[in-house]
């Protein structure tokens, strides 16, 4: 294992974060801290409560997890696709480093980011809503691995992508609705019955399912089922990361 | 001594059909510089890329030091320095940040001691902190150069290493490579500017529509094909050459002022003499002469010529 290699991309992306803050830390949580504002105090007060539980305090979930998947997809996918565009590619690809380390490396970095992000959302909300943590040790492991599987997802698009505008096309246009569309401000169950089937379809909803029962052991569909799914998904990401490497698509030649 | 460059067989050919190398068989000798040239599109770069992973092989292999690139890539890409020919560089990272970068990349720990003197013998120690976007072309070349140094490899490819460089760098470049030779780095390099690969190299390697061409050491090529003239400058024109003459490889100059003579270097008699005295029977008086001999270049061209 090529560890010097590992800290190398990680810290170079840590980096990268660092002299961005504005664009990467402080504008998602004054974004969240906005949702907040909105939805939870000026809205929400007038809303009764969702599964027994206060609606400011039950976005909570919804809320960091639509930054987590928009942020880590998108870091993720910026800190592939960069040296892509400027050339300097050509030092991965000619570096004694394998496939997953390379991964670690860009991955761990987006998903570090992203879990910060999630964190420092968390403590904003304190500041709005009063919310309890029933099973932390689950809400961490959610928080890390949709950080980690969303940033594995990133990275794919950034491999896939030949332009600014493909980098952006599934973080906005698929990603975004699908985590509005997910339960994150509402849950599944005050859907009409043939809208609660559809939205079994829609694999964000077992996120934010999952989610919330750590926070206040209520949710739309067996929270076991959401970390299996979203287990899953994180395979097939790999898969087709190891398939790039592999081949060398979009990458080599 | 094993080369320590090993390809054989060695094929490309893109999804889109287009045969960018054929069976290409070369070895490069430890310590050498080995200056391969060709025509744009000829090849060079794809066959730099394969064999510093950056483009996959269709066909062939390629041993580094020993070690398959493919089989054994971790072992055979951390001796190999790559500079490429575009100017590729983390436009917002300082030289400082790119360079250690680069070192780590390649499996090795934190040398702030080495770095500082690659730096510093690349002329950049003092732009250390600067961000690469704020430095010149010429330093951007020098910052890729360091960052192919980083990680100390034993094989080092330049790829075009002077191109768009002013002169004054381009000597500076020259310098570092017969130093980075001398240190027993084995530097594979390919350029436009033929009078540097006059100047450096040991080997000539010829390349021409994905086909290697010719490999010759470089004053045995210019033995074997170069050619030597002998111009002379007549006291009174010719508007023809004579007929006593016909049996000499002579050319008349444009306004008949001139004879220029082509011999073979490698031939015992040049024919020199024979042809002063055949000048001075006919009464052809000349009142200047001077010899000259076919460059690189010349050679060069007429090779890519001939396989056009």
């Amino acid at each position: 294992m090529n560890l010097y290699a590992i800290r190398a991309i990680y810290r170079f992306e840590m980096a990268r974060t660092g002299r961005t803050l504005m664009q990467s830390i402080a504008s998602p949580v004054l974004s969240t801290s906005l949702y907040f504002i909105v939805f939870g105090a000026a809205i929400g007060s007038r809303m009764g409560d969702v599964d027994s539980v206060n609606y400011g305090a039950f976005i909570i979930p919804g809320l960091i997890m639509l930054t987590l998947l928009t942020e880590s997809t998108s870091n993720a996918s910026f800190g592939i696709y960069l040296p892509k565009w400027s050339g300097t590619i050509y030092e991965l690809l000619s570096a004694p480093v394998s496939w997953i380390e390379v991964v670690i490396g860009y991955v761990g970095a987006a998903a570090t980011k992203s879990v910060i992000l999630g964190l420092l959302i968390l403590i904003t909300a304190r500041f709005f809503v009063d919310y309890h943590i029933e099973h932390p040790f689950w809400m961490a492991g959610f928080l890390v691995l949709t950080a980690v599987t969303f940033s594995l997802f990133g990275f794919i698009i950034g491999v896939w992508a030949d332009g600014f505008e493909k980098l952006q096309v599934i973080p906005l246009m698929i990603v975004t609705p699908l985590t509005f569309l997910g339960g994150s401000f509402y849950s599944i169950s005050m859907l009409p019955p043939l809208w609660q089937k559809i939205a079994l379809f829609n694999p964000v909803v077992y996120l934010v399912s999952g989610f919330r029962w750590s926070f206040y052991g209520v949710s739309d569909v067996n929270a076991g089922l959401s970390f299996g799914m979203t287990l899953g998904f994180m395979l097939v990401c790999l898969g087709i990361v190891w398939w790039i490497f592999r081949t060398g698509y979009r990458l080599k030649n | 001594m094993p080369a320590i460059i090993s390809i054989a067989g060695l094929g490309k050919t893109y999804k889109s059909g287009f045969t960018a190398l054929k069976n290409i068989n070369l070895d490069i000798q430890r310590g050498e510089i080995f200056a391969l040239l060709g025509p744009n599109g000829a090849g060079k770069t794809t066959l730099i890329g394969i064999v510093c992973g950056i483009v996959n092989p269709s066909a062939g292999t390629v041993l580094a030091d020993g070690h398959d690139i493919v089989k054994d890539y971790r072992a055979s890409r951390s001796k190999i320095g790559l500079v490429p020919q575009e100017l590729s560089t983390d436009a917002f990272e300082t030289v400082w940040a790119t360079v250690n970068f680069s070192r780590g990349l390649f499996g090795k720990p934190a040398d702030p001691a080495l770095v500082e003197k690659i730096l510093r013998d690349l002329s950049l120690w003092e732009k250390r902190d600067a961000k690469i976007m704020t430095l010149s072309g010429g330093m951007k070349r020098r910052v890729m150069i360091a960052k192919a140094l980083s990680h100390e490899p034993s094989i080092l490819f330049l790829d075009e290493p002077t191109a768009g460089v002013d002169v004054e760098l381009r000597r500076d470049m020259w310098n570092l490579v017969r130093g980075l030779r001398e240190n027993g780095v084995t530097i594979i390099l390919t350029t436009h500017y033929i009078e540097e690969a006059e100047e450096m190299a040991d080997r000539i390697g010829v390349i021409s529509k994905g086909e290697l061409i010719l490999v010759e050491e470089k004053h045995q090529l210019m033995r074997k094909l170069g050619k030597k003239q002998l111009t002379l400058q007549l006291q009174n024109p010719l508007t023809q050459i004579p007929a006593g003459l016909s049996d000499y490889a002579l050319e008349l100059s444009a306004d008949g002022n001139e004879l220029i003579y082509t011999f073979d270097t490698q031939a015992e008699q040049t024919g020199i003499a024979a042809l002063l005295r055949r000048l001075s029977e006919q009464g052809i008086d000349f009142k200047d002469l001077h010899s000259s001999e076919s460059s690189l270049e010349d050679i060069f061209v007429s090779l890519v010529r001939t396989n056009a």
